[in-house]
């Protein structure tokens, strides 16, 4: 194998294919990047097993061949060369390692048999449609940081994908911990229609944030029911799924709730980061009181000391006193970026419903605390 | 100059009386740091022993032992059978083959905790600084309580010892120094029913040919160190600059360097948090059946929720302890999602982890289950969107508590735990 490419494209495509790479490996071969180069196109594959990311680039191949070598290695030691450089990569057989060469700077890297690389066999992938990168991007942002990471429920470690019929079908992802839920739709997308419900692991969300980040256009998402994969821009990422069953969390979305609150968005997330400031690990709770048309929030923390703030809202039933933690109520409230969010609460200790006024498409529960 | 206290009517003497010049008797102390002094470290001789004693005078005279089953460890041994030479921690067969006359009882932990309980609020009337170091000693900080009780912290802590043998019935032995080390070693010196002094003037002497490992944190293994590098005296430490020690023994260099010069900056504090709670039983065979085990976890998991709930703690991760039967420790975490204190959480959390240690060719002597990272206990258990049933187990729990409390503590209990009362003898069992 020999090939020349500038330094930036292959940076950029490193970065992208070694953050799947766990930094501790007891197989040492999963601490490698496989490199391919064949018919003017480089290729690097990555997979921790239970993701697989491969990214090709345009390059100038004067020899067709292929290697592994340690990704974080290689990603170190382009990221620390000069801007515009010409990186010439070279495999033989004969000596068994990878000469790396730009400027006067020369490696030579120990490699493992491309062989011996796993690979990832994906199998049928029946359901297959087509999402604005856009739009696949909201899906996952709404409702991430809803992720548990709780071990003993590990069917709630990830996204819960799958699609709703009815006149207007969607496709939702769906994310809960138990004390939050959120839930976002899009319109269901031409071929998605019939495929199962999935869970896409946590890790899985991450790495297509990163990879599709700045991306315009489409992406082609095909599944089956154990795997998921991404095609844009001359990246596939395929993963593995969850496999269990997310519980029915219909049930808990409250359709009842009939006190209803509408608060300017921006402005309640900004006074909840303000009281929030005195609450800490030990004591998160933020209360809620509200009467006609105010809404006071406040903070008690026996070591630090307290923090109240009122806003002026649109509130008529009767008056109210509600708890939250404190970082589940931001993560919401920061998700809000509409003009008027909504709440709607029964009691005390019910669950809330929080949306933006205008848009249904995107709706948070959230469990109150004890206070 | 008056330097001396008689420990029966608290007259303050001068030095070099053989008896008290008011009441006769004999049992004084004397130093001319004495009234000038205000660490005391408190500690209950022979603890368990004595409070079986205290419960039933036929015991009083005889050698008795504390300790665990046939299996079991010493816990307690009474000054009797000091004599004949059972220590604390001793297997108990080797106990009683150097005193078999003993009488040996199996602890009673809530009596003895109850006893220490009483303990603690007697010193807690003399100062708020009382740092419990475990169910017999604690650490008292005296300091500028001298007006408030009329009289110097050495009367104080005469008068408490002598109240908490008439009021509690047991004995204790009193350390009076300027730090807590040294207060420590102190109550030591002079057990049972000791009352030590030792003063600013005469540590550095003190401390000089005693062995490194009297200083607080030289276990073992640091000993040995310390032996191969030729320090084997606590003097020996004075050779050396505090920066050497430091970078010969990292953080410990620094204590090593302070405590032999006698300098010790810890406070006395009150608010000395646990950092976990744990319950655990040794069995009286070996154990390697995951159900013979399960059925003694969920004992361990109610005892363990009991205290929690009682001391108002949560715990965020459980601990699942098992010793094999070579005396290997095996510890298995689980963090839960939300801090708890309810038994049930504890045992559907733990019971998975012991399962996976059951194969089935191992044998366990000991089973234990803890809490650890520990918050407090109104964060406990919050209510889960997912599982509505969670807040009906937690009521459910709650409500036994509640029963328990009213009623007595057998009243209720889980199915998981229930013992079928005995049948009577001559019950053929149809």
């Amino acid at each position: 194998m020999k090939i020349t490419i500038e330094r930036g494209a292959l940076l950029k495509s490193l970065n992208h294919v070694q953050s799947v790479v766990e930094r501790r490996n007891t197989i040492p071969i999963l601490s490698n990047v496989l490199i391919r180069a064949d018919q003017g196109q480089l290729s690097l594959t990555a997979t921790d097993l239970d993701i697989e990311v491969v990214e090709s680039i345009d390059a100038d191949v004067a020899q067709a061949g292929g290697t592994t070598a340690s990704a974080h290695t290689l990603y170190d030691i382009v990221r620390k060369l000069p801007d515009g450089a010409q990186v010439e990569l070279v495999y033989g057989a004969d000596d068994g390692r990878l000469t790396l060469q730009a400027g006067h700077s020369r490696f030579a890297l120990q490699c493992l048999p491309q062989e011996d690389f796993p690979a990832m066999s994906a199998g049928e992938l029946p359901h297959r449609f087509d999402l604005p990168a856009a739009a696949l991007a909201r899906l996952m942002d709404k409702t991430r940081f809803a992720i548990s990471t709780e071990e003993t429920r590990y069917y709630l470690n990830g996204i819960y994908l799958h699609t709703v019929e009815g006149d207007e079908p969607m496709l939702r992802a769906v994310a809960t911990d138990g004390h939050r839920l959120a839930q976002a739709d899009y319109p269901l997308p031409d071929g998605a229609a019939g495929m199962p419900g999935i869970i896409v692991p946590r890790k899985t969300v991450q790495e297509l944030q990163k990879l599709a980040e700045g991306q315009d256009g489409l992406i082609h998402v095909s599944v089956s029911d154990t795997k998921i994969r991404f095609e844009f821009a001359g990246v596939v990422l395929t993963s593995k799924l969850i496999d269990g069953t997310f519980p029915d969390y219909e049930r808990v979305i409250p359709k009842d709730n009939d006190k209803m609150l509408e608060v300017e968005g921006k402005r309640f997330a900004q006074a909840v980061d303000r009281v929030s400031t005195i609450s800490t690990e030990k004591s998160r709770a933020v209360k809620i009181h509200l009467e006609d048309g105010k809404l006071t929030l406040s903070v008690n923390n026996p070591d630090s000391g307290s923090a109240v703030e009122e806003l002026a809202v649109d509130y008529s039933a009767d008056p109210i006193e509600i708890g939250f933690n404190a970082r589940y109520l931001l993560d919401i409230a920061s998700q809000l970026d509409g003009e008027r969010a909504l709440f709607a609460m029964a009691d005390s200790g019910s669950p809330t419903l929080i949306r933006d006024s205008e848009d249904a498409s995107a709706i948070y529960v959230l469990m109150p605390m004890r206070v | 100059m008056e330097t001396g206290l008689c420990r029966d009517c608290f007259t303050v003497l001068p030095e070099g009386a053989k008896r008290c010049a008011s009441c006769g008797r004999p049992r004084l102390v004397f130093h001319p740091e004495l009234f000038s002094l205000s660490i005391a470290h408190l500690d209950c001789d022979a603890f368990y022993a004595a409070i079986e004693k205290r419960d039933n005078p036929e015991l009083r005279d005889k050698p008795l032992i504390i300790g665990g089953g046939r299996r079991g460890v010493v816990s307690t041994a009474c000054y009797i059978a000091r004599t004949k030479g059972v220590g604390s921690a001793m297997p108990m067969f080797k106990a009683l083959a150097k005193c078999p006359e003993a009488v040996v009882l199996t602890p009673n932990m809530e009596k003895y905790a109850k006893a220490g309980k009483e303990v603690r609020q007697l010193m807690r009337e003399l100062t708020p600084l009382v740092e419990p170091l475990s169910i017999d000693e604690a650490f008292l900080d005296l300091t500028g309580t001298e007006r408030l009780h009329k009289a110097p912290p050495a009367v104080s802590m005469a008068k408490l010892a002598k109240r908490i043998e008439a009021e509690i019935g047991i004995t204790v032995s009193v350390g009076l120094s300027y730090n807590k080390f040294l207060a420590k070693i102190a109550s030591d010196l002079d057990k049972p029913r000791g009352f030590s002094v030792i003063g600013e003037a005469e540590a550095l002497d003190f401390l000089a040919d005693k062995p490194v490992s009297l200083i607080w944190g030289v276990g073992k293994a640091l000993q040995a160190k310390l032996e191969r590098d030729g320090i084997t005296r606590i003097k020996q430490l004075r050779n050396y600059e505090e920066n050497d020690l430091l970078a010969r023994y990292g953080v410990m260099g620094r204590r090593l360097f302070r405590l032999a010069h006698g300098q010790d900056a810890r406070i006395v504090s009150a608010e000395r948090e646990a950092k976990s709670i744990s319950s655990e039983t040794t069995f009286s065979n070996d154990i390697s059946s995951f159900a013979e085990l399960d059925k003694r976890l969920w004992p361990l998991c109610e005892k363990l929720s009991a205290r929690m709930k009682a001391a108002g703690l949560a715990g965020q991760t459980v601990v699942l302890k098992l010793k094999t039967k070579d005396f290997k420790t095996r510890t298995r975490n689980q963090r839960l999602s939300d801090p708890s204190q309810l038994a049930e959480v504890l045992y559907r959390t733990a019971s998975p982890l012991l399962k996976k240690e059951c194969d089935g060719k191992t044998t366990f002597r000991l089973l234990g289950v803890g809490f650890a990272t520990l918050t407090d206990g109104d964060l406990a258990d919050p209510p889960d969107l997912l599982d509505p049933a969670a807040a009906r187990r937690a009521a459910a729990e709650r409500a036994m508590d509640a029963m328990r409390t009213k009623f007595g503590k057998d009243i209720i209990t889980m199915g998981r735990g229930f013992k079928a009362p005995q049948r009577s003898q001559g019950s053929d069992g149809k």
